[in-house]
């Protein structure tokens, strides 16, 4: 399968500056997110996981530009959109669209659900104003909601019929590409699975492609090609979805794995419980940035970043960012806990 | 299951706020049993009345809240009957709770020190000295790192995993015999949870308490729970061991839950939601308050309120279904974990 560039996310760096002292100078910055590249293809669902802290939101938001990213460069299309002017960047946000987390404050309150949608419409210039209304009512209808209900308002609605009210509204231009920023998080898991079958369905209709932002691992294993594990800012490991449930390589990510609580009495544990807690990304470690909690470091992670590589006790599009995945996937390192 | 000792007991529970709309049943005839030293967990989607449940036992309800029938007896006293001074006494020392959000759970301008000393202070009638080194020994049980140090530092200096550790090494300072936790990793991330989980187990197995575990993550209870109560619209639908909950459940709205959760040990081709959404608390279904989102409904669960169940030869499992009665005519077909079953009434 001839696979087609969408997105390209080539060092992308988001720093927040800190401002302190009596003239409020910037002291010092926060590296949410610092040099990290990947790539999205037309019609696939690539994930983002990673704990509160790791950059994954941030990462979403800088590419829409909703927040200006510090370095680095994204392409879509064939355009570098970090490039161009402000103004231009709407005419792009009309195929890069975004369902957020928390579908009670991300619809304005004061708005009619015809009104939410058409708006979105009117400003990316979609359809003649004569034809939105029935836009919008066979938007609903897609979205599982009903025609009549256009002319309510949100608070008219339960949680996850309003995070269909955000999906019809990101809908409604025609996106190529939805960032869902932990759009399924706050929802119970009954209707949880609704609005994941649903974005199922809306990707095979339309072919959409799908940046999955979440910090559940069971939702990504469900709706991803492709994953991406963050931690700290960086990018520790990307694989295929089957490589990383089945063969993940990273300390971390298997960490991450064994962490989760399995929904079956009789399943074998074997976990690995990580000392302490995340450090700030104000002064992130020197050298891997996970050898604070990391079993298997050694000196050489305390002053050596590693990269991304593959390896060949991998697929070749399986790539983490570890000195020592071959040592540690052959038993010759012994971890200290 | 029988011989076991337990050490709480609630009984036909109700418990009403009222509303501008009218008055509202949270928790509408809920009972289970806590057996001594095991874990009992309390699973449902929001609004299911876990949490009400809880605080009706301490008797913590809103001002508009109130427990309108029903008992809680803890070895053999009803704590609904109890004047607030003697309740004061059980709370925070016999029975203690731990909440989801660390954050807003303690008080920012008191140290963790004066905070944990001021529940010993008050139960075991120790002075401040006294309190603080027992406070200093507790955060050590809990283990937070120099906990001489930490004693003294304010809430907000330090991370969600120690806070809600502070919030342990609080509700166990006076050795309480029940533990209830609600939702007490939910806002903690899953190498964090780990280590919370991991840490009210081991504390569970050295003092012997009891736990009453409520959340809303399947995974959390098949982890932690030794007997599971799941439940609906503020009425426990079904309880039984751990493992027939998992491996053998029974009432379809567990069914639901399980087939609708997506899982990252195996991989699913379809998830299968419950169609529809909880009725509101004003418009209760008059029938099973689960059948206008059931497969399987019928006639007779539109119209008529089934009864919690006794289907194991004991108290062991129980469920709130028509189909598992003698009125159920038939067989009817149902789903789990993507393979069918056929139910015999």
């Amino acid at each position: 399968m001839a696979k087609k560039e969408l997105l390209k996310v080539e060092g992308l760096k988001q720093y927040f500056p800190i401002k302190g002292g009596f003239l409020g100078r910037t002291v010092n910055h926060v590296k949410a997110v610092d040099d990290i590249s990947f790539t999205i293809y037309e019609g696939e669902t690539v994930s983002i996981v990673g704990e509160s802290g790791c950059g994954k939101s941030t990462t979403g938001r800088a590419i829409l530009r909703l927040e200006e990213p510090t370095d680095g460069s994204v392409v879509f299309q064939g355009t570098d959109i970090t490039k161009i002017p402000k103004g231009e960047m709407r005419k792009f946000r009309k195929d890069l669209q975004i369902i957020f987390q928390d579908p009670y404050a991300s619809i304005n309150p004061r708005q009619t659900v015809a009104s939410v949608l058409s708006e979105a419409m009117h400003i990316q210039n979609v359809l003649p104003p004569d034809q939105r209304r029935a836009r919008i009512e066979q938007l609903l209808e897609t979205v599982g909601l009903r025609p009549y209900q256009a002319d309510r308002y949100p608070h008219e609605f339960s949680g996850g019929q309003r995070q269909r009210i955000g999906i019809a509204r990101a809908l409604s231009v025609d996106p190529k590409l939805i960032i869902c920023d932990e759009a399924v998080s706050a929802l119970d898991v009954s209707i949880q699975a609704q609005v994941l079958n649903l974005l199922e369905e809306l990707q095979d209709e339309y072919g959409l492609t799908y940046l999955f932002i979440s910090h559940d691992l069971g939702v990504v294993r469900h709706i991803s090609d492709r994953i991406i594990v963050m931690y700290l800012g960086k990018i520790v490991e990307i694989a295929d979805k089957n490589s990383l449930f089945e063969n993940p390589q990273h300390p971390y990510t298997k960490a991450l794995l064994s962490a989760i609580p399995v929904p079956d009495p009789d399943a074998v544990k074997s976990r690995i419980v990580l000392k302490g807690d995340v450090p700030s990304p104000i002064d992130p470690p020197q050298g891997c940035r996970f050898h604070t909690r990391c079993p298997f470091a050694t000196d050489k992670c305390r002053t050596e970043e590693p990269v991304l590589r593959t390896s060949d006790i991998m697929k070749d599009t399986h790539e983490a960012a570890c000195h020592y995945m071959e040592e540690i996937s052959a038993g010759k390192m012994t971890p200290n806990y | 299951m029988n011989e076991m000792e337990s050490i709480l007991v609630v009984n036909n529970l109700q418990t009403s706020f009222g509303t501008e709309a009218g008055e509202v049943r949270a928790v509408d005839g809920v009972s289970f049993t806590v057996p001594k030293g095991k874990t009992i967990g309390i699973v449902g989607e929001s609004g299911s009345g876990k949490s009400i449940t809880s605080l009706s036992i301490l008797r913590l309800l809103a001002s508009n809240g109130k427990t309108k029938g029903g008992e809680v007896l803890f070895k053999g006293k009803d704590l609904l009957k109890l004047s607030e001074k003697a309740m004061r006494e059980i709370r925070g020392n016999q029975i203690s709770m731990i909440f989801q959000e660390p954050m807003t759970s303690l008080n920012p301008v008191y140290t963790v020190g004066q905070q944990i000393s001021e529940t010993i202070k008050i139960h075991k009638k120790l002075g401040n000295k006294e309190a603080m080194s027992q406070s200093v020994e507790m955060l050590k049980l809990v283990g937070i790192p120099s906990p001489e140090k930490r004693v003294k530092q304010y809430p907000h200096e330090l991370s969600g995993g120690m806070r809600q550790r502070v919030m342990i090494a609080m509700a166990l300072a006076c050795d309480p015999e029940i533990l209830i936790a609600d939702e007490p990793t939910t806002a903690l991330d899953v190498t964090i949870q780990a280590q919370i989980l991991e840490l009210i187990k081991d504390l569970q197995n050295r003092l012997g308490m009891s736990v009453i575990m409520i959340t809303h993550d399947l995974g959390v209870v098949a982890e932690t729970c030794d007997y599971v109560a799941v439940m609906y619209a503020g009425q426990v639908v079904e309880y039984s061991d751990v493992r027939t909950l998992f491996k053998n459940p029974k009432h379809p709205y567990t069914l639901g839950l399980l087939n609708s959760l997506p899982r990252h040990d195996v991989d699913q081709e379809k998830l299968i939601p419950i169609k529809g959404m909880v009725p509101s608390p004003h418009e209760m279904p008059v029938g099973c308050r689960f059948a206008p989102r059931c497969p399987v409904a019928t006639e007779l669960c539109h119209k008529k309120q089934p009864d919690l169940l006794s289907t194991g030869g004991d108290n062991s499992e129980q469920i709130r279904c028509w189909m598992y009665s003698e009125e159920w005519d038939g067989e009817s077909e149902v789903t789990l974990y993507g393979e069918k079953r056929t139910v015999k009434g």
